[in-house]
This record gives C-alpha cells, sequence and structure tokens, in this order.
C-alpha cells in the first residue's frame, strides 16, 4: 500500500467542446502539502480533479484518499461527490448567489451541532480575512473576496483532499501571494494533500513544493519548480511555462571546451550562442527565452560577460499590467519584458534602434 | 353578475395550481435533469395541451371518466359515485388542461440554476433532496410563482375542457366562463359584460404580477409569450 494519501489512476476518454478529443492516462500519488498540476488548457488538469471529486467517472482506473478507494472500476467502487470528503474549488467559484457569506461557508456543516458550527466558521472565517463580510452576499464583495470565501467555505469541512482548480486567476500579484499564505498557514495545520491546478508560471514559483506537468492528458514532468520550468520538453509546454520567445533555429557549430555552440536563427541572420546541447552542426533546433530574461540597451553595449548581444529595432510596444512587452526584430523578431519606468527612461518607441543582451544559459535548448 | 360562479372558479383554479405544484415540481425536476433517451416523448405529452383544441382533451377525458371509463370505475369503487360532471372531474380535467402552463416555467428555471452550483454543492456533501431544498428551489422562485400564478389564470379561463366533461350544474360545474356564455347566449349581455370585465381585470392583473417579478429576478422564467 503506498503512503501517499491521494493515489489516483485513471483512464478516461475525453471529449472537449473546442479540443479534440484524447485520452486522459495517468498515475499520480500526492503526499500531504501543495501538488501543483501545469500544463496548459486543455491538458485534462481539469478533468482529472472532475474524477478525484466524483463529478465525473473514470472509463477505467483506480482513486483512492488514505487508502480507501473512492473509486475502483475493477471492483465497481464508485463514492458518489458528497460522500468523498473532497474540497474543490472551481475556477468560477459557483459561490450560492442567494445566500450571505456566512451560509456559504456553513453550508458544508450541516452536519455539525450549532455551536460548533458558529465556532468553525468564525475561526475560518477569520483564518481567511473575511469576517467583516459575514452578512454580504457575494454579488456585493470583490473578486479577491469571493476567493477567499470560495477557499473558506471548501476548508471549514475538513476535507480529507483538496482541489484547486485555477483559483486566483484574474487576481494581482500581491493579492495572489496574500490568499496563499493564508493557504499555506492553513496547510500547516491540516497536512492534506492539496492539488493546485494552474498554467501560470507565476504560481508555480510561488507555491511550488512539486509540480506534476501534464500534456494532453499525459505527465510530461515531475519535479521541483525549477525543474520543471527550466527544462521545457516540448513546445507547448514552453510557451505555458512563460518561455515567450520559442525560435527555430539550425545548429552552426559546436564549442565543445566553452559548453556551447552557436545557433542561427531566421534563415542565420541572426547568431547566437547557446548551451552545448545533444546536437550537431545542421540539426534543426528549437530555443526557448523567458521574456524577462533579455536586457535591452539603446546603445551599443560593451565589455559584458553575456556573449549575446543582438542589434534589431523595436517594432511594437504594448503595456500588459505592470509590464510594457516590446517586439524588437534582429532578424529574428524577440519578445522581451520591460518595465514601464525603462520605456519611460531610455524613451523607447517603436522603430527605435535597440541592442538586445542574452545571457548564453536563459537559452534553453528545446527538444523536438 | 354570478358571484357562486367566480367563486367555484377561485375555488377550482386554487386546488388546481396547488396540484399542479404538487405534482409539477418533481415531474420538471425530472425533466430538467435526467439524461434518459426517450425524455422527449414525456415533454412531448407535456406540451400537447398547448396545441390540443381544448375539446380533444375534454372528449377523452369525458370518455375516461365516464362510468365505464377506467379513471370513472376507479373513482366509483373508491368513493361509491361516478366522476363526469363533478367538481373532482373538472379539477383531474383541469390539472391536465393547465399542465405545460405549470411544468414549463419550472423546467426553464431549473434549466437555468448554473451546473457549477450543483457541483458545489454535492462536494460540499450535500445530496439531492439537499441541493434541490436549498440551492435550486431558491434560486427558481420567479419560476415557481410563474408556474402557480400561470396556472392559476389559466384555469379560471378555460372553457372547452370544462363544458366537456363539467357540464353546467349551478354551484358544481358552472365556472365563470360558462356562465358568460349562458348570459350571452339568453341574450343577457348587461351581465356577461360585468362578469367578462371583472375576469379580463383578474387576468391583466395576474399576468402584469408574472412579468413584473420576472424582470425584477432579472432572468427570464418561461412565459407563453415571452416579454420583451
Amino acid at each position: 500500500m503506498s503512503r501517499a494519501q491521494l493515489a489516483a489512476r485513471v483512464r478516461k476518454m475525453y471529449r472537449g467542446e473546442a479540443a479534440p478529443s484524447f485520452l486522459l492516462d495517468l498515475d499520480v500519488e500526492v503526499p500531504p502539502g501543495i501538488t501543483i498540476l501545469f500544463g496548459p488548457s486543455g491538458a485534462g488538469k481539469s478533468t482529472l480533479l472532475d474524477c478525484i471529486a466524483g463529478l465525473t467517472q473514470p472509463d477505467a482506473g483506480r482513486i483512492a484518499i488514505d487508502g480507501d478507494a473512492v473509486f475502483d472500476s475493477e471492483k465497481n467502487v464508485n463514492v458518489p461527490p458528497q460522500c468523498r470528503h473532497v474540497a474543490y474549488v472551481f475556477q468560477l467559484l459557483a459561490l450560492f448567489p442567494h445566500m450571505t457569506v456566512e451560509a456559504n461557508v456553513a453550508y458544508g456543516l450541516r452536519d455539525a451541532p450549532e455551536q460548533e458550527r458558529r465556532a468553525r466558521v468564525a475561526e475560518i472565517v477569520e483564518m481567511f480575512r473575511v469576517e467583516r463580510l459575514r452578512a454580504r452576499k457575494p454579488r456585493e464583495i470583490s473578486g479577491g473576496e469571493k476567493q477567499r470565501v470560495a477557499l473558506a467555505r471548501s476548508l471549514v469541512t475538513l476535507p480529507r483532499v483538496l482541489l484547486l482548480d485555477e483559483p486566483l486567476t484574474g487576481l494581482d500579484t500581491e493579492l495572489k501571494a496574500s490568499i496563499i499564505d493564508d493557504l499555506r498557514a492553513w496547510n500547516a495545520a491540516q497536512r492534506i494533500p492539496i492539488v493546485y491546478v494552474t498554467h501560470s508560471r507565476d504560481e508555480v514559483d510561488a507555491l511550488g513544493e512539486r509540480v506534476i506537468a501534464l500534456e494532453h492528458g499525459k505527465i510530461v514532468g515531475e519535479g521541483t519548480p525549477r525543474e520543471i520550468l527550466d527544462a521545457p520538453r516540448r513546445r507547448r509546454l514552453a510557451q505555458a511555462a512563460g518561455f515567450e520567445n520559442l525560435l527555430s533555429g539550425t545548429v552552426l557549430d559546436l564549442r565543445e571546451p566553452d559548453g556551447a555552440m552557436r545557433v542561427g536563427l531566421a534563415d542565420a541572420t541572426c547568431e547566437i550562442e547557446v548551451p552545448l546541447g545533444h546536437a550537431a552542426p545542421g540539426d534543426p533546433v528549437r530555443i526557448a527565452i523567458r521574456a524577462g530574461d533579455i536586457l535591452l540597451a539603446t546603445e551599443a553595449p560593451r565589455a559584458l560577460s553575456a556573449r549575446n548581444v543582438l542589434e534589431g529595432r523595436i517594432v511594437s510596444l504594448k503595456r500588459r499590467g505592470s509590464l510594457v512587452v516590446a517586439r524588437v526584430n534582429c532578424g529574428a523578431v524577440f519578445t522581451v519584458h520591460v518595465t514601464p519606468g525603462a520605456e519611460r527612461t531610455l524613451e523607447l518607441a517603436a522603430g527605435k534602434k535597440v541592442w538586445l543582451v542574452l545571457k548564453t544559459h536563459s537559452c534553453h535548448f528545446v527538444e523536438g | 353578475m354570478n358571484i357562486e360562479a367566480l367563486l367555484l372558479s377561485i375555488r377550482l383554479a386554487l386546488c388546481v395550481s396547488s396540484i399542479l405544484f404538487a405534482v409539477g415540481v418533481p415531474l420538471a425536476y425530472w425533466l430538467a435533469y435526467s439524461r434518459w433517451r426517450w425524455k422527449f416523448l414525456l415533454e412531448a405529452v407535456v406540451a400537447l395541451p398547448l396545441v390540443l383544441p381544448p375539446t380533444v382533451l375534454g372528449f377523452y377525458m369525458l370518455l375516461a371518466m365516464g362510468p365505464r371509463g377506467p379513471l370513472g370505475k376507479l373513482w366509483h369503487a373508491a368513493f361509491g359515485h361516478g366522476l363526469a360532471f363533478t367538481f373532482a372531474g373538472l379539477v383531474i380535467a383541469s390539472v391536465l388542461y393547465s399542465f405545460p402552463f405549470a411544468v414549463q416555467p419550472l423546467i426553464a428555471s431549473f434549466e437555468t440554476v448554473d451546473r457549477k452550483l450543483l457541483d458545489a454543492s454535492a462536494v460540499l456533501g450535500a445530496g439531492r433532496m439537499r441541493t434541490f431544498r436549498r440551492v435550486i428551489l431558491p434560486l427558481s422562485v420567479p419560476g415557481i410563482i410563474t408556474a402557480l400564478v400561470l396556472s392559476f389564470a389559466h384555469t379560471l379561463g378555460e372553457f372547452g375542457v370544462v363544458l366537456m366533461v363539467g357540464g353546467n350544474l349551478a354551484g358544481v360545474t358552472r365556472t365563470v366562463s360558462i356562465d358568460i356564455y349562458d348570459r350571452v347566449q339568453s341574450l343577457d349581455y348587461a351581465s356577461a359584460n360585468r362578469t367578462a370585465f371583472v375576469l379580463l381585470v383578474i387576468s391583466f392583473a395576474v399576468l402584469s404580477a408574472v412579468y413584473g417579478i420576472n424582470r425584477r429576478a432579472g432572468r427570464r422564467a418561461w412565459l407563453p409569450w415571452p416579454a420583451k
């Protein structure tokens, strides 16, 4: 018997509305603490959560919590969702619109005696900082407050497993971090497995004890956030992981003593040095670079340790939240993130001549 | 104006809408959430009274309730008298006749309840009954009021079915619409006008209430003539 508190072996033909159908086929074990389920949309993340919660039925497999099977296709076990003690916070939260915050939070506690119910509601609303909203209806509170209420409502039942399906989408980074801190504090006291679904790299960074990367219904990676994010194995995963630049090129030559190789991008109009990979001159390769790892200069930089300095022109600038996305044509087109302050000070504008600076090790070699 | 007929009509309408509520809620729940493949047949049956002439429905009801009809025999065995031309017979026929007016708004409002709320309720430990009581019903209040009011109003205004199965017995089966018809037949237009006007006012008030409630709820419940 495995020691993991949640063990799920699931096979299910999945028919998405937009996505073509594919087979969800995986075997995961989730220990207490936060495990991130990471992958592009349509990878089957939500379907896996639905299977664990009992809202949809796998075609075959076994799902066990603390060793108890809640689903077992061979033994015909299929415990209904209301008896699984699995808490689930949906992406759209699904707070009951006709109930107050307090009634929403107390909803899962109907079996508890009145006094205990009150005490537990009071404790959890304080923990998630929503006590002053108790008498309000969901439509009268903000997005971040709704997310806190949804978490409180799920956790007050003391579930055996917590499933979170992108519960913090649409919140700014600061708010996200504060909610995540509260969740961590709760999890320190209640050591249960938490499965946290996201396609945001920032959340993986902020949360991760352990990451499972999912793509097309299969596990494609498992490890620490760094291991998963820094070693993109496939194109889609690289995009999901926030590698805004995914460039096709050809290996020009290998410099084995330096642990590097030169790659020509966009029909060799632009050359960069990248870490040595399993490739030979002439091989087609793909290089992934984060937009935030590229420096932008308005004068030709000299005497740098970075091996790649590319000359180009700004194609466009777009403000997105607290950063500016610049597209720069250096033969190949790069996406670069700069701050609004940098945009002002450097007087960046479309058409302006700039230099991009890339460290060799910021250029990731992507297979296939 | 014939007060006796008006009171009889109101009593009939009250009986019919309460029975329809009791029967309609579980049936509408089932029709809204069942995935049974032959469900559409039942949906068609429920909607039949919308398109059938009242005389056709009344005719079959009369046959069923007659001394040799299945319903009539059953009733006779249970209560010792026939069903045709009685108030009870009228109630049964009216229930069938107003069925779609109760069930359709209920189905429509149950269906508009967000499925994610039902999932949320389930993962919070609630079974179907509790989910229905605590989530579906409270969120369907406009639909429920619409169903009650429409079945009341529709029963109040029915004519053909009553004439077929009830006949025209004062105080037993002579409803307002029959009474108006009688007055017109005997050329007593003044009296017919008074009763007709009362019926017009009641019906208008009832429908205004329904459209008003649906407007305030901000959600569109099923109405036979949808509001713009």
